[in-house]
């Protein structure tokens, strides 16, 4: 007779191992790695919350020093590779495999170890990816969070960075997995349940608050001249002409300074209301001037930011709040918003290919995609006009009968032809290319497909893809825009000039941006003190980011 | 230290009356270009000292597409390199040349 209930029955069993280390659903810190023990079966598919900024780090620790004979070979399924020990568990032997999507401050080390064949790698994912793959064929057995607080019943407070916690839960919780999550401190009752405590098993209260990475700080005072003149050049050839109000932002410093010059060459070109209007965005504190100038009517966060919370809880015309006055983020609905109800993408990478492939793998990182795949792709499904995703529609196919030709969102990849250390942002061959081979997997690990890619801005120009009819004039476009780099320089300068008299390449001079602009004067603030200064003292950046 | 120097014909003069300007500063990956207004109308010319050696080359591709864009006729611009990337170059180059449109206070 066959059995229906076997996850229930497992289930059951690791609740009943677990729940003998506990008072209620609480268990004490230096349990924890015994909890786990209790809980976890070898080859177990384990998420531990690596989130973009929330980690889950007393678990991590906790998981780390498990008894390998009662746990062993785990199948890893999580946003981030973060912390130094979610490798640390594949050097152990506590974890095998891994299906991730973002490796930020590990992406040198992850690559030692994809090469040394510690990690048997899945796949690279994007955050929507990997979740959508939660409730198919990666669903955690257990998931391993993080929160603010809990009560004794489990439910939970996540704070500002909300993140992927209700994804992995409602995925892990829902199909008979275990939700172990960790909190800094237990109270008598939540600020606002984020998380409800029927889908949570288990709670461990930290000795110190959990791990936060401020990764959207950008500071001013590094912005250099050429990346002012590249923003100017988006600002003017593509906010502007396109009229973009609803759009994401990449992470680098391309970016912050287009946030930064909205208050002042943005100004100057008479935009505001006009563009930029509408974010699905992390709170990036180089928006501050531009949310204080009446740009910005609404944001929706991934997650949040360190040291942004009390100018959040100020600003609730502008963010989304819980009713106890703090941010509500949340990635997978977020990035769903950057997918479909945003009309550009604007983003930094480390590589472009002769086909506007992007990749931020390289031999010596393999950083992961984290969002951009999703931000970076025009969406498929996408059945609402608007302005710019026509206008990109009619540029890319200007035969076909208006009213049923697609649009396109706007996909743009922005930085300088050398970037750090000199590395050429333009390459023949993406060293992603190489990796795949010596690693033989299947697919190429490529961030942005070249033929989602309908901008690339340089410093010495725009090169708009949609206007280009074949390949040879893609790889012209992109080579009139490499500057000095190898790939720039072979390029058939008859065939750029004659993108350019088109319009499928547009230098400063044909935008009408003046190079004496490119000063750093023109930056709304030139340093986090000042950023500081424009939120009335609201913003509190961290210690790493203050020289005061 | 190395030091370059190209002459390039021009097809027309230098916009404005400015007699001499400055900008950038010499700085590790920065440079700074001295451009003055003391050559005939058809010529200019660029002596360059440069802290990174062996980039004669690119020096060569960036100043002929710098005459081509801007027709600087007239001016002679010397420049403190701290190993710039190429791009920067161009950004001052075309910085000088508009300071040199304006006209002498």
């Amino acid at each position: 007779m066959a059995s229906w209930h076997n996850g229930q029955k497992s289930r059951d069993a690791r609740l009943e191992a677990g729940t003998k280390l506990a008072r209620g659903k609480i268990v004490a810190a230096r349990d924890a790695a015994r909890l786990l023990e209790a809980v976890l079966r070898p080859g177990d598919r384990v998420c531990l919350e690596g989130d973009n900024q929330k980690q889950a780090d007393l678990l991590a620790v906790a998981l780390l020093s498990v008894d390998l004979t009662k746990v062993n070979g785990l199948h890893m399924v999580q946003s981030g590779i973060v912390l130094p020990e979610h490798l640390d568990l594949f050097d152990r032997g506590v974890a095998k495999r891994l299906d991730y999507a973002y490796s930020g401050p590990q992406s040198a080390r992850i690559a030692t170890m994809l090469f040394g064949g510690k990690i048997e790698l899945g796949a690279v994912h994007t955050y929507l990816e990997l979740f959508a793959r939660y409730f198919i064929d990666l669903t955690p057995d257990v998931a391993l969070i993080a929160a603010v607080s809990a009560d004794r019943d489990g439910n939970l407070f996540t704070g500002p960075n909300t993140e992927d916690t209700p994804t992995v839960v409602e995925a892990t919780a829902f199909k008979d997995g275990i939700v172990v999550a960790q909190v800094n401190e237990i109270v008598d009752a939540v600020p606002r349940v984020d998380i409800p405590g029927d889908q949570v098993h288990f709670v461990v209260k930290a000795d110190k608050p959990f791990f936060v990475e401020p990764l959207f700080t950008r500071d001013p005072g590094a912005i250099t001249e050429m990346q002012i003149l590249t923003a100017m050049l988006a600002i003017k050839g593509l906010y502007a002409t396109y009229g973009i109000r609803r759009l994401n932002h990449g992470i680098g410093f391309n970016t912050a300074a287009i946030e930064l010059l909205l208050p002042t060459y943005g100004e100057k070109l008479r935009l505001r209301g006009k563009v930029a209007t509408h974010f699905a965005l992390n709170p990036h504190p180089t928006l501050i001037p531009a949310i204080e100038s009446g740009w910005v009517e609404q944001i929706h966060s991934f997650g949040s930011e360190v040291g942004m919370d009390e100018y959040i809880r100020a600003r609730p015309d502008v963010f989304f709040t819980g009713p106890d006055g703090s941010l509500r983020s949340n990635r997978a609905f977020c990035q769903t918003a950057g997918l479909y109800a945003c009309d550009m993408f604007i983003g930094s990478t480390l590589q472009i290919d002769l086909n506007g492939n992007s990749s931020t793998v390289t031999t010596s990182r393999v950083a992961g995609f984290g969002g951009a795949p999703n931000m970076g792709a025009d969406a498929r499904g996408r059945r609402h006009p608007s302005g710019p995703w026509l206008q990109a529609g009619r540029e890319a196919d200007p035969d076909s009968p208006a009213a049923s030709r697609r649009g396109r969102k706007l996909v743009v990849q922005i930085g300088e032809t050398f970037g750090e250390n000199n590395a050429p942002l333009f390459v023949e061959k993406l060293d992603a290319l190489g990796l795949a081979e010596k690693l033989g997997l299947e697919l190429v690990p490529v961030m942005i497909y070249g033929d989602d890619v309908t901008h690339i801005v340089t410093e010495e120009g725009i090169a708009n893809l949609l206007l280009c009819r074949n390949a040879g004039e893609r790889e012209q476009a992109i080579r009139g825009v490499a500057g000095y780099t190898d790939v720039g320089r072979a390029r058939n300068k008859k065939a750029v000039q004659c993108l350019r008299e088109r319009g499928a390449i547009q230098r400063p001079e044909d935008l009408g941006v003046d190079p004496l602009d490119a000063d750093r004067t023109m930056l709304a603030a030139h340093s986090i003190k000042d950023l500081v200064r424009w939120s009335g003292g609201l913003y509190a950046p961290p210690s790493r980011f203050r020289n005061w | 230290m190395e030091e370059l120097t190209f002459h390039h014909t021009t097809r027309r003069r230098a916009g404005g009356t400015k007699r001499m300007a400055i900008i950038g500063v010499v700085a590790s990956g920065n440079l700074e270009v001295l451009a003055e207004r003391v050559l005939t109308d058809a010529e200019c010319r660029l002596d360059i000292k440069t802290a990174a050696e062996g980039f004669g080359a690119v020096w060569s591709a960036v100043v002929t597409d710098f005459v081509e864009r801007h027709s600087p006729g007239g001016l002679r611009f010397s420049i403190n390199d701290g190993g710039a990337h190429p791009d920067a170059v161009s950004l001052r180059l075309a910085q000088a040349v508009r300071m040199m449109e304006e006209a002498e206070q």
